[in-house]
């Protein structure tokens, strides 16, 4: 039996395509992927990320729980802050990439995939000690994302807030319309956007009254298509694609949020990782030969396979085919000439930087 | 749902339109929409072969790849090239600007297998059923 979000009615209501994801029955196109991504790009688009979990860790022990079990520095984290972080295990392994909001001196909210979930929380509460505790909010919490240039024009009417006031990766508790929201400025698509954080029964009416106001600048709902094509242009990974168990931090190219020193579990597989040299890491290609390189492809160098394409597909803003892949070390230099094998034909591709896209 | 009645179908929902020996090859309106957004379409050479049922080239949507199959057994003798920089022709007219192949047939008796109009919109009720 799959699970739906508050906002399931409304996705069927608006023609949604609804699919399997991490047992979530969820919108995966309404009118169409191309012009979900595009309308993002250029105007704004609404997703709902329901699906995944929204953890909440409160007590006088709370800091030094976030710090010893998420791998960024969670002391830097001023209240009304977000960071970017993951949950590791002892090999330096992901169990999940994390944001982490500082919403009061002893009050954190953790928010994380919607496949690992279960995962998540069975970590936590294994590695929980002293005055800190969990509490499970994903139910009684939706989570609205609304992305795109125009999201500020489109949200500003209904907060109390003054939206400008508001920097990337910075989250405040204000009202929309009469609703107690969490309003962060984070996002999954690479440009500018929020993430609303609402009572699971204002979902609809908050749903639909920022589809209504946002209909003349041109706010479209968006599927799960258009949220991986935005984030795969936007270089961020996607867990159980691009990072998993068996990948670090430093593989994936996220070494910028480790927060060495701090204690961390899995700091010292880390350690040991970067003083030994790293094997491989992540990059992205772009195809050069027509094509569409799709997850799990095998990536050829001179001949010999040396990976396999962890995500891949259709660009619509670059209007190109691009993808990632852990490559050996001595073959990452942007330009080298790699190749992917589909459906048994070998199509020329070159390693490239992340991110592919650059925005707002 | 589009089905037009002077075409015959297949089961993996391509289409055929036969003039003569030569018979001119799509994807009906239901596998478009199905596929949704179409991005990349690969289609083979002229002059390569392929058997009734072989898979001659894939259509790839945002979401997926998925094989197109020869309806006869025949031999390349045109592709539409303009599908190379317009894919998405083949989502906005599949049975007129978004056919993808001509063939030469190699066998006519074969024609015979292929579903009427009116077969394969029963067969479409069957799927969905």
């Amino acid at each position: 039996m799959l699970r739906q979000t508050p906002l399931y009615e409304a996705h069927v209501g608006l023609g949604a395509r609804m699919v399997d994801f991490a047992g979530w029955n969820m919108p995966v196109q309404y009118s169409g992927a191309l012009a979900e991504h595009h309308a993002v790009r250029n105007q704004a688009g609404l997703f709902d990320v329901s699906h995944m979990g929204r953890f909440e860790v409160t007590g006088a022990d709370a800091e030094r729980f976030l710090q010893r079990l998420a791998c960024n520095d969670v002391a830097r984290l001023r209240e009304g802050q977000a960071q970017y972080s993951a949950l590791l295990n002892n090999e330096g392994g992901f169990i999940d990439d994390i944001v982490v909001y500082r919403l009061a001196s002893q009050r954190y909210l953790l928010c994380v995939n919607a496949a690992r979930r279960e995962a998540d929380w069975r970590w936590l509460e294994a590695g929980a000690f002293g005055d800190s505790k969990l509490v499970d909010r994903s139910d009684e919490l939706a989570q609205i994302a609304l992305q795109g240039p125009l999201s500020t024009k489109i949200l500003q009417p209904l907060v109390t807030a003054d939206l400008a006031s508001l920097p990337y990766y910075h989250a405040l508790a204000c009202e929309v319309e009469e609703f107690p929201t969490l309003v962060s400025r984070t996002g999954y698509t690479g440009e500018l956007g929020y993430e609303l954080y609402v009572p699971s029964e204002a979902a609809v009416t908050l749903w639909e009254r920022l589809l209504e106001v946002g209909r003349d600048k041109g706010l479209q709902p968006a599927g799960l298509a258009a949220r991986n094509t935005l984030r795969l242009e936007a270089g961020y990974r996607l867990y159980g694609n691009d990072i998993d168990e068996t990948t670090t931090p430093l593989e994936a190219g996220l070494g910028w949020i480790v927060g060495w020193g701090t204690g961390f579990v899995g700091e010292s597989a880390l350690q040991r990782q970067k003083a030994e040299g790293l094997r491989r890491k992540l990059v992205g290609f772009v195809m050069e030969d027509p094509g569409i390189a799709r997850d799990g492809y095998p990536v050829l160098r001179e001949g010999q396979v040396v990976g396999k394409v962890t995500s891949g597909g259709f660009a619509p803003t670059l209007d190109k085919s691009i993808g990632m892949v852990y490559l050996p070390l001595d073959g990452i230099e942007p330009g080298t000439s790699i190749e992917i094998e589909i459906r048994g034909k070998r199509k020329r591709a070159s390693v490239c930087r992340l991110p592919f896209l650059r925005r707002g | 749902m589009s089905i037009p009645a002077d075409l015959m179908y297949t089961k993996q929902h391509e289409w055929v339109s036969i003039d003569g020996d030569t018979a001119t090859v799509g994807i009906t309106e239901y596998a478009q929409q199905e596929l949704g957004d179409i991005v990349y379409v690969e289609l083979p050479e002229v002059g390569e072969s392929f058997e009734a049922e072989e898979s001659f080239g894939s259509v790839e949507s945002v979401k997926a790849v998925s094989q197109i199959y020869m309806p006869l057994s025949g031999r390349v003798i045109a592709v539409n090239e303009d599908l190379a920089d317009a894919p998405e022709i083949v989502n906005q007219d599949p049975y007129g600007e978004g056919w993808m192949i001509k063939v030469e047939i190699i066998d006519p008796s074969l024609v015979h297998e292929l579903m009427s109009a009116e077969e394969y919109e029963n067969y479409l009720k069957e799927e969905a059923g």
